[in-house]
């Protein structure tokens, strides 16, 4: 009976300083100037579209649960894909800066770079903010985001495997440091050619502005 | 008595493992050590929670309730009580069927692999025998010795 419980005393200990150990490690945020393995490694920067002789790049930081990302992403930026960008004139940067406080977000952000593994991130991006019931349920949106991957067109298997397998969160804490570095504070967030954009969010806007900037160059 | 040993250590690490995943839904730990699961994905989900309390932190309650007894049950005047036996068959039955639940909200719902999860799973499956063949190893009528 004693040696039992000195077993039942050894697991205790062992198991609840493995927990202590834990606690005390993990809080700890990088510092600033750790490195970014898979970020650093790929130096990725975003997925673009557009001609890369265009003049005028904006950078859109974006997220994907945010109401405000999805009607941009819905009502503006067709007009802004086939006026600017199919154009020529404009060069489109997408970064994700998931906000803490929506629940889904990472996870709509992991999906749409998963979907960028295949090929597929634009048309991942448009199925997430076209079907943003997603993020007003507040259901657990993995089974329609396998559904969306399978309707893009992606290979199910390799899906999965880079969801589950948490591929790309680094790359998308790259893109949150980026994003905070630059003055980010909520979604969506524009730069022009690395500049803050202040103005609205319109494709109308989008469009003076890429016109005075190209007649400045002229 | 080799039952009860057996039960109590094997609540034991289901109250640890329980109390990690707990841990790491309030913050204190900062990521779930899962290899290739989806202990995050599964922990992040909706289902994570139940009337705004952790599940795991019914886990650790659970746990803590069934080693509370089980030890209880090892002192010598407990030994032969068929109550003690009624009350860990009765608490391992509702955490089996908690279990039950979960694993399908797992496998059906999420489709995801939690192996944290599935590691207490296992534990409350084994726990649960252990209970049941104790209940049906301790005489019936046995009063209390002192």
């Amino acid at each position: 009976m004693n040696r039992f419980y000195l077993l039942l005393v050894a697991v205790a200990v062992i198991g609840g300083g493995a927990l202590w150990y834990g606690s005390q490690r993990s809080p700890t945020p990088p510092a600033s100037s750790a490195p970014l393995p898979v970020a650093t490694a790929d130096a990725f920067h975003g997925y673009t579209l557009g001609s890369d002789s265009a003049s005028i790049e904006v950078t859109e930081y974006s997220d994907f649960e945010c109401p405000f990302c999805a009607s941009f992403a819905t009502v503006q930026m067709p007009v802004i894909r086939e006026q600017l960008i199919a154009t020529g004139k404009l060069r489109w940067r997408f970064r994700d800066f998931p906000l803490p406080s929506h629940k889904y977000s990472r996870y709509a952000a992991l999906a749409a770079q998963c979907a960028g593994e295949q090929g597929k991130f634009w048309e991942m991006h448009d199925q997430l903010f076209t079907n943003h019931q997603w993020a007003q349920t507040g259901q657990n949106p993995r089974a329609l985001f396998r559904d969306l991957a399978r309707g893009v067109g992606l290979d199910l298997d390799k899906y999965d495997a880079c969801m589950d397998g948490q591929r790309y969160t680094a790359r998308l804490e790259a893109s949150v440091q980026e994003g905070e570095a630059v003055g980010v504070r909520g979604t969506p967030s524009f730069f022009v050619n690395g500049r803050p954009y202040t103005g609205r969010g319109t494709s109308d806007d989008f469009k003076a502005l890429v016109d005075s900037l190209t007649k400045k160059r002229k | 008595m080799i039952r009860r040993q057996a039960l109590v250590l094997l609540t034991l690490v289901g109250l640890l493992v329980a109390t990690y995943l707990w841990l790491y839904k309030i913050g204190v730990l900062g990521q779930l050590q899962c290899g290739t699961g989806s202990c995050e994905y599964v922990q992040a989900s909706a289902y994570a929670e139940l009337f705004g309390i952790p599940v795991a932190l019914y886990g650790v309650a659970g746990y803590a309730a069934l080693l509370g007894v089980g030890l209880a049950g090892l002192q010598p005047r407990f030994a032969a009580d068929r109550r003690v036996a009624w009350l860990l068959a009765t608490l391992a039955t509702v955490g089996f069927a908690f279990t039950l639940y979960l694993t399908g909200i797992e496998l059906f719902v999420l489709r995801a692999i939690c192996r944290w999860c599935m590691t207490s799973a296992a534990i409350m499956t084994t726990v649960w025998f252990l209970s049941i063949a104790e209940l049906r190893g301790t005489p019936s009528g046995t009063a209390p010795t002192r």
